[in-house]
C-alpha cells in the first residue's frame, strides 16, 4: 500500500481509523482509514453514494460514527467535539448560508459566532467579501446570488475563523463549467495559503487540479489511494483509444482487445489488465495499456482480424479512466446515480 | 488579509477563541458571556429575516385584530346581553384571555418554522461551529417572545379602541402581559419539541390544530365556564388556559380571584418548561 503510516501523529491534520457508519442496512462508511498530512490537499474521489458526504459529516461532528475513530487537528470527533469545531471550516454540498440575510450579514454573523469583537467581525466580513470578489453584492440577500456567488460566499463563511482544516464537500457540484473555474480559483488560493483541505468530489478533473493526494472510495470503502501520479501509474501508462469505421463493430473489437490484453501478460491470465470499455456516444473503445508490447499486440491482432479503423490514438490516462479501471464501473454509471440522488438519499437517511 | 483583526495575529493558524481558556483541559466549554453573544448574533439573524420577509409578521399583526373584531362584534352583543347594550362588558371579559390565545397561536407557528429552518444548509454550519447547540433554539425563543409581545400590543390597542376599560390598572396590565408571556414561552418549548419530532411542517400544523381548538374553547377565555356541563367544567378547571385567562382578568380588571390562578399559571409554566425544554434541546442536539 502507499499509505504512510507515520508514527508522528502530530503531522497529520486528519486521522481516521476503521471508521464505520451505517444507515439502516446500508454501510455508508465501511471501515475507512485515512491520513491527511498538515498543509496538503486530500481529494476523496468517488461516485455519488460512495460515502464521501457521510465521511465529511462525521469529521465535522455532524454525525457520530458507529465504530472506529477520527481526529481532526488532534481532537477526537467524539470526545472533543467542541475543540474540534474551533479548528475546522465546512462548506457543504448545499450552500450553507442564510438565504434571507445579505452576504455581509452572513459573514458578520459568523464572525460574531466565532467570538470576534463587533469591530473585528465587521472588518473581517468586509475583508472576506473583498477577497472573494463579492463586495458589490455585499448588501443583497444571499438567496438572490448566482450559484457561483453563493458558493464563494459559502467558502468565505468557512474561512472567517481561519480554520486549520477545511472540509469542502463537493464544492462545485451543480455549477456550470465557468462558475466551477471561479470556485476552483478560490480553492486554489486557499490551498496556496498553506491550509489543510479535505475535498470530496466526483469530478476527476477537480481532484486532479486541486488535490495532491487522492483517496478513491466506492460503496464506503477505499479502493485506492496515493499521490496523483502514483495512482495514474497503477493503471498503466497510457490508454489506447480506437474508433472503428463501423460503430457496429465496437463489441467485436472490444473482445479482440481483451484477448490482446490477456496475451500481453506473461502468464496469459489477464490479471491486472483493465478490460476495454466501449463508449457508444463517441463511438470509441478504450483500454489502458500496461506496456508497449500490449499496444503492438493489440494493433497487430486488430489488423489480423481485418477491422477497419477510423482513428487510433494513445493518451495518458485521465483520472476518469483511473477510477474506471479501479472500480470496474463505468463512469457514466456513477453519473446516472448522481441524477437519481445517491447522496441525497444519504442525506435523507442522515436526517432520519 | 493585511487589515489584521484583533484576534488571530500571533500565530499562523490561530482559531479566534478568546472565550475558551486554552489551558483548560476542560471540554472547551462555552462560557456564559460567549453564549449570550452567540444568542445575540442569532437573534439578530432572526430579526433580519423578519425584516427581509415582513409577511412573516402578518400573523402577529393581523390575528389579534381579526379575532378581537370577530369575537367582540359577533358574540359580544349576544353574550353581554341587553340586546347588545352590554357589549363592553364582554369586551372586558374577553381581552385578558385573548392575550393567552395570541401567545398560544404564535407559539404554534414556531413548530413549523423550526422544520423549515432544518432543511437549510445553514443549520449544518451552525452545528459545525464552536457554539452551544442550544443557542440556536434559545435565539428562536427570544425572537418568538418578541413576536408575542408585538401581537399582544396590537391586541391591546385594538381592545382599547373597541371599548376595553381597565380603570387605570396599568401595573395590573403589565403584570398580566408578563404572566401571559411567561406561560406562552413555556408553550414555545412544547411546539419546538413537536416541530423537531414530527416530520413535516404540515403534520405539525395538523396535530397542533386538533389539540389547540378544544383547548382554547374549553377554557374560560371566551365565556365563563359556569354554564358548561359538569364533565366539561371539570376539564376547563384544570385547563391551564383557564388559569392564565383568569389570572390576567384578575390583574387587569381587579375583580375575581387573583392569587390562585396566578400561582397555577406559574406552576404550569415552570412544569412545562422543565419538562419540554431539555427534551427539545436534546432532540435538537441529536438531530442531524
Amino acid at each position: 500500500m502507499t499509505r504512510h503510516d507515520a508514527p508522528d501523529r502530530g503531522s497529520h491534520a486528519v486521522e481516521v481509523r476503521g471508521l464505520v457508519k451505517h444507515f439502516g442496512d446500508t454501510r455508508a462508511v465501511d471501515g475507512i482509514d485515512l491520513d491527511v498530512r498538515e498543509g496538503t490537499v486530500m481529494g476523496v474521489l468517488g461516485p455519488n453514494g460512495a460515502g464521501k458526504t457521510t465521511l465529511v459529516r462525521i469529521l465535522s461532528t455532524l454525525l457520530r460514527p458507529d465504530a472506529g475513530s477520527a481526529t481532526v487537528a488532534g481532537h477526537d470527533v467524539l470526545r472533543q467535539p467542541r475543540q474540534l469545531r474551533r479548528t475546522i471550516g465546512l462548506t457543504g454540498q448545499y450552500a450553507s448560508v442564510d438565504e434571507k440575510l445579505s452576504g455581509w450579514e452572513n459573514l458578520y454573523m459568523i464572525g460574531r459566532l466565532l467570538d470576534l469583537p463587533r469591530a473585528a467581525a465587521r472588518r473581517r466580513a468586509d475583508e472576506m467579501l473583498e477577497r472573494f470578489s463579492l463586495t458589490e453584492a455585499a448588501k443583497r440577500p444571499a438567496g438572490k446570488y448566482s450559484g457561483g456567488m453563493r458558493r464563494r460566499l459559502d467558502l468565505a463563511a468557512s474561512m472567517i475563523g481561519r480554520p486549520r482544516v477545511l472540509f469542502l464537500d463537493e464544492p462545485t457540484t451543480g455549477l456550470d463549467p465557468r462558475t466551477r473555474n471561479e470556485v476552483w480559483d478560490e480553492v486554489q488560493r486557499i490551498v496556496a495559503d498553506g491550509n489543510t483541505v479535505l475535498l470530496t468530489t466526483q469530478y476527476m478533473e477537480e481532484a486532479e487540479r486541486l488535490a495532491s493526494e487522492l483517496t478513491v472510495v466506492d460503496r464506503g470503502r477505499i479502493i485506492a489511494e496515493g499521490r496523483v501520479p502514483e495512482l495514474k501509474a497503477r493503471v498503466g501508462g497510457r490508454t489506447l483509444r480506437i474508433r472503428p469505421g463501423d460503430p457496429g463493430e465496437l463489441p467485436a473489437m472490444a473482445e479482440v482487445l481483451a484477448q490482446s490484453g490477456a496475451a500481453a501478460v506473461p502468464d496469459g491470465s489477464g490479471a491486472g489488465v483493465a478490460a476495454p470499455v466501449i463508449d457508444r456516444e463517441s463511438g470509441t473503445v478504450t483500454m489502458p495499456l500496461a506496456d508497449d508490447k500490449q499496444l503492438t499486440a493489440a494493433v497487430g491482432l486488430l489488423g489480423e482480424r481485418g477491422f477497419a479503423l477510423a482513428d487510433i490514438s494513445t493518451q495518458l490516462p485521465s483520472l476518469d479512466e483511473v477510477f474506471l479501471a479501479l472500480t470496474g464501473q463505468k463512469a457514466t454509471h456513477a453519473d446516472d446515480e448522481a441524477q437519481h440522488g445517491g447522496d441525497t438519499d444519504e442525506l435523507k437517511e442522515a436526517a432520519a | 488579509m493585511s487589515t489584521a483583526t484583533s484576534t488571530g495575529t500571533k500565530s499562523p493558524a490561530p482559531g479566534p477563541a478568546p472565550s475558551v481558556q486554552p489551558s483548560g483541559r476542560g471540554e472547551g466549554r462555552i462560557g456564559l458571556r460567549a453564549n449570550l453573544r452567540h444568542i445575540g448574533a442569532l437573534v439578530r439573524r432572526n430579526a433580519l429575516q423578519i425584516k427581509q420577509d415582513p409577511e412573516s409578521m402578518m400573523d402577529a399583526l393581523l390575528m389579534p385584530i381579526v379575532f378581537t373584531l370577530l369575537f367582540v362584534y359577533v358574540f359580544g352583543g349576544a353574550i353581554g346581553g341587553g340586546g347588545g347594550a352590554h357589549r363592553d362588558q364582554y369586551t372586558n371579559y374577553l381581552m385578558p384571555g385573548m392575550m393567552a390565545m395570541m401567545g398560544l397561536n404564535i407559539a404554534m407557528a414556531v413548530g413549523t418554522g423550526i422544520q423549515e429552518d432544518f432543511h437549510k444548509g445553514v443549520m449544518d454550519r451552525f452545528r459545525s461551529m464552536p457554539i452551544a447547540r442550544s443557542s440556536v433554539l434559545t435565539a428562536k425563543v427570544v425572537v418568538e417572545i418578541g413576536r408575542m409581545l408585538v401581537a399582544i400590543a396590537v391586541l391591546l390597542t385594538v381592545g382599547f379602541l373597541v371599548g376595553l376599560d381597565i380603570h387605570g390598572r396599568w401595573l395590573g396590565l403589565l403584570a398580566a402581559v408578563g404572566l401571559t408571556t411567561v406561560f406562552a414561552t413555556s408553550l414555545l418549548w412544547i411546539f419546538m419539541l413537536l416541530g423537531l419530532t414530527v416530520r413535516t411542517a404540515q403534520a405539525v400544523q395538523g396535530v397542533s390544530f386538533l389539540v389547540l381548538m378544544p383547548l382554547q374553547f374549553a377554557s374560560s377565555i371566551f365565556v365563563p365556564p359556569k354554564t358548561m356541563p359538569g364533565w366539561l367544567k371539570s376539564f376547563t378547571d384544570v385547563n391551564p388556559l383557564t388559569n392564565v385567562a383568569d389570572a390576567a382578568r384578575g390583574l387587569m380588571l381587579g375583580h375575581g380571584e387573583v392569587g390562585d390562578p396566578v400561582l397555577w399559571t406559574l406552576v404550569w409554566s415552570a412544569g412545562l418548561t422543565v419538562l419540554t425544554a431539555p427534551l427539545a434541546i436534546a432532540k435538537f442536539r441529536r438531530k442531524v
